[in-house]
């Protein structure tokens, strides 16, 4: 039996272990709470000679996304990474990495978009961009935050996707918190992510290509097309690699987790940090005689709907937990994925949407048990007319 | 030419042929042609520099001819041109193609 | 010790209370359990009222919100007891209180108007004044939590702090905190 590498970090310190032993040959930065603490720690690793990135200062996030879009673009292994409104702030470049298919890994600490301004945790940031084309892995501890940035380095690259990926994490609630990880060994981890050889370089004289050219009407549309079929080979490139990975570490990983989902009448539909809070009040429910389940997503782009649906088969309600706000829409982002995953499935579930801890408001089992609670009556007459409920909102319309 | 599908392209918009804009000719979009007088011309090489579309032909680090398959006639060479009169001059191509 | 301990820190900032949190964390991770530490920031303000969290268990912690019903409570600054609920959510019959303080435990319940609850008294300011030559009073609230706790070893916790102080201080501050430590452990009493 293999021995773990058994460590206690904060989310960000795990993410700087693992970009140490994945040692990028680019890293772009600019500091932003609750990122800061991580490119700090990466830094440390660049100024002790762990790793031999190139680690380049910029003077914006917006920067940061085009030197890591051109050092991709030269065939580096680029990683950078961001909060909030940092990446707002990339955003025009965003698209760029990965309409350009370039395989950047940026790790984002999930932070409250302002105003008004706020530094705390919700999902706003990430779910802005959730159609930007980069994949979107969501953690639910340290250990996924450190698990998921190994492997996005492989899914990104793997030849089949090649698309940005982001790794998500809760700001504070994980990037701040110390707590219990296995770590690979560091020639595990080495073998594990491999060397990248490009398919293009521009540094590649011998050979040269032009990145970036003006595409109009006549091929813009082909191009985006291709990226989508890069995004539609995406969930086989995640399992597979999930499951490789499991060999290795022991901690297999898949699009979404289901826990004591099969019988359950009443399901919960998170993802992020709220996900293991929601176990330990399912498993409280279980003991009481209550039908409870958890759908944990992982991946929310690509988004696997037919298997989530068929996941979610045998709820008789469904709350869909959103820590962002989809305004104008019916519902948050989750919420929508979720009922649009079940339409034509013949099934008529109760679904309700529980908006959540924005800006960094608590979660607390208290919170996930009242949501429970709501769902009972969902479960006996159906979607009500008030099925976008604000959990843990003070006055009028709070729950 | 035929526009290829999307499965017959190169991804991400990326150009494997890089600089193959010299197959693409432009030569037959001009109203004006450049006629570059070598008498008149001090090889001060602005007209080189200016061209838009590096159609100002160099031999041995002077001016040599203009590459008609590519100029699109846009006169910046001989509005940069600092002799007087001009060592390039516009002349309308229905007027070249008279003579 | 129950399966699930849970600490909750009441600081001001600037005071300690973080690195606190985090080390208790860090030592219990030491001894092969599993841990959690966190700071809930505020303002992030010098001298903001500020808390801070550690768990720790046999088992693998998933949980990943606050403490409400924390079965210890550290106090570092007892300005606090007045502006604060410190005492929120502590179970009354065996729920720990340990405060910063040159009062009793006796001041401390009539304070808190608290009945139940063990509540314990250190000066842990003067000893760190004393013995550090700052007032900062994390380090000798930890060996107060020891010795009252039973969480850890004593020894446990000094083998994290000089892993902690290696780097980046000079050898006397990490003498002074060792001393404060072991003076704390002593020298903390309460009902």
């Amino acid at each position: 039996m293999r021995v773990a590498r058994r460590l206690i970090l904060t989310g960000n310190d795990a993410t700087a272990e693992a970009m140490r032993q994945i040692d990028p040959d680019v890293v772009t930065c600019f500091p932003i709470t609750p990122q800061t603490e991580l490119m700090h720690k990466f830094a440390e690793h660049v100024a002790d000679g762990d790793v031999k990135t190139e680690f380049v200062l910029v003077e914006s996030e917006h920067s940061a996304m085009s030197a890591a879009v051109g050092a991709a673009a030269a065939g580096a292994r680029a990683m950078t990474a961001t909060s909030a409104n940092g990446l707002a702030l990339m955003w025009e470049i965003v698209y760029i990495a990965a309409s350009y298919r370039l395989p950047i890994v940026m790790p984002v600490v999930n932070r409250a978009l302002s105003g008004p301004i706020n530094i705390h945790c919700d999902h706003s940031d990430t779910m802005g961009c959730r159609d930007t084309g980069w994949i979107q892995l969501y953690s639910e501890n340290a250990q996924e935050v450190y698990d998921n940035i190994l492997q996005a380095v492989r899914i990104a690259e793997h030849p089949d996707v090649l698309l940005p990926v982001m790794v998500t994490f809760d700001g504070f609630i994980l990037s701040h918190t110390a707590e219990i990880l296995e770590g690979l060994e560091d020639a595990e981890a080495r073998n594990w992510i491999g060397n990248y050889e490009a398919k293009y370089s521009l540094l590649n004289t011998d050979d040269p290509v032009t990145f970036g050219p003006l595409d109009l009407q006549d091929y813009y549309f082909e191009h985006k097309r291709q990226e989508i079929e890069g995004m539609w080979h995406a969930p086989t490139v995640i399992r597979e690699i999930g499951r490789a990975y499991g060999e290795l570490s022991g901690r297999p990983y898949d699009l979404f987790e289901a826990y004591r989902l099969e019988d359950a009448e009443l399901a919960v539909v998170a993802l992020g940090s709220t996900c293991g809070t929601t176990k330990v009040v399912v498993d409280e429910l279980r003991d009481q005689g209550t039908k409870a389940g958890l759908l944990k997503i992982r991946s929310f782009r690509p988004f696997p709907e037919a298997e989530i649906a068929e996941a979610l088969g045998n709820a008789k309600a469904i709350g869909v937990l959103d820590r962002s706000v989809s305004f104008g829409a019916p519902g948050g982002p989750v919420h929508k994925e979720i009922k649009a995953a079940l339409y034509g499935t013949g099934r008529e579930i109760g679904i309700v949407n529980y908006i959540y801890g924005l800006g960094g408001r608590d979660m607390s089992m208290d919170n996930i048990k009242t949501a429970f609670a709501g769902l009972e009556k969902v479960a006996r007459e159906g979607t009500p007319d008030d099925n976008i409920r604000f959990l843990g909102l003070r006055g009028e319309g709070g729950v | 030419m035929k526009e290829r599908g999307w499965t017959e392209i190169p991804i991400g918009g990326i150009i494997e042929d890089a600089g193959n804009a010299a197959t693409y000719e432009t030569g037959s979009w001009r109203t004006y042609r450049p006629i570059w007088d070598s008498e008149a011309c001090i090889d001060c090489l602005r007209c080189w520099v200016a061209c838009p579309d590096s159609s100002i032909e160099l031999a041995d680090g002077k001016i040599a001819g203009i590459d008609y398959d590519h100029c699109k006639g846009c006169g910046i060479c001989s509005f940069e041109c600092p002799v007087d009169p001009k060592a390039i001059q516009m002349k309308l191509e229905t007027d070249v193609a008279k003579k | 010790m129950p399966q699930l301990t849970e600490i909750r820190w009441h600081a001001r900032g600037g005071q300690g209370a973080k690195t606190a949190s985090l080390l208790v964390a860090e030592a219990a991770a030491m001894e092969g359990k599993y841990s959690q530490g966190f700071p809930d920031y505020g303002p992030e303000r010098m001298g903001a009222p500020m808390r801070g969290f550690t768990r720790i268990s046999d088992k693998p912690i998933r949980v990943h919100c606050a403490i409400y019903e924390p079965g210890m409570v550290v106090v570092l600054d007892d300005t606090l007891l007045s502006a604060v609920d410190v005492a929120a959510g502590t179970p009354a019959d065996d729920g720990l209180i340990i405060v910063n303080t040159v009062g009793t435990a006796a001041d401390v319940r009539r304070e808190l108007k608290l009945e139940g609850r063990k509540i314990f008294t250190i000066d842990a300011t003067g000893i760190a004044i004393d013995e550090i030559g700052r007032p900062i009073p994390n380090t000798p609230m930890l060996g107060a939590l020891m010795k009252v706790s039973n969480l850890l070893s004593l020894d446990t916790v000094m083998a994290q702090i000089k892993k902690k102080f290696s780097h980046g201080f000079r050898p006397e501050i990490l003498e002074g905190n060792i001393r404060a430590i072991q003076r704390a452990y002593e020298e903390v009493v309460g009902e």
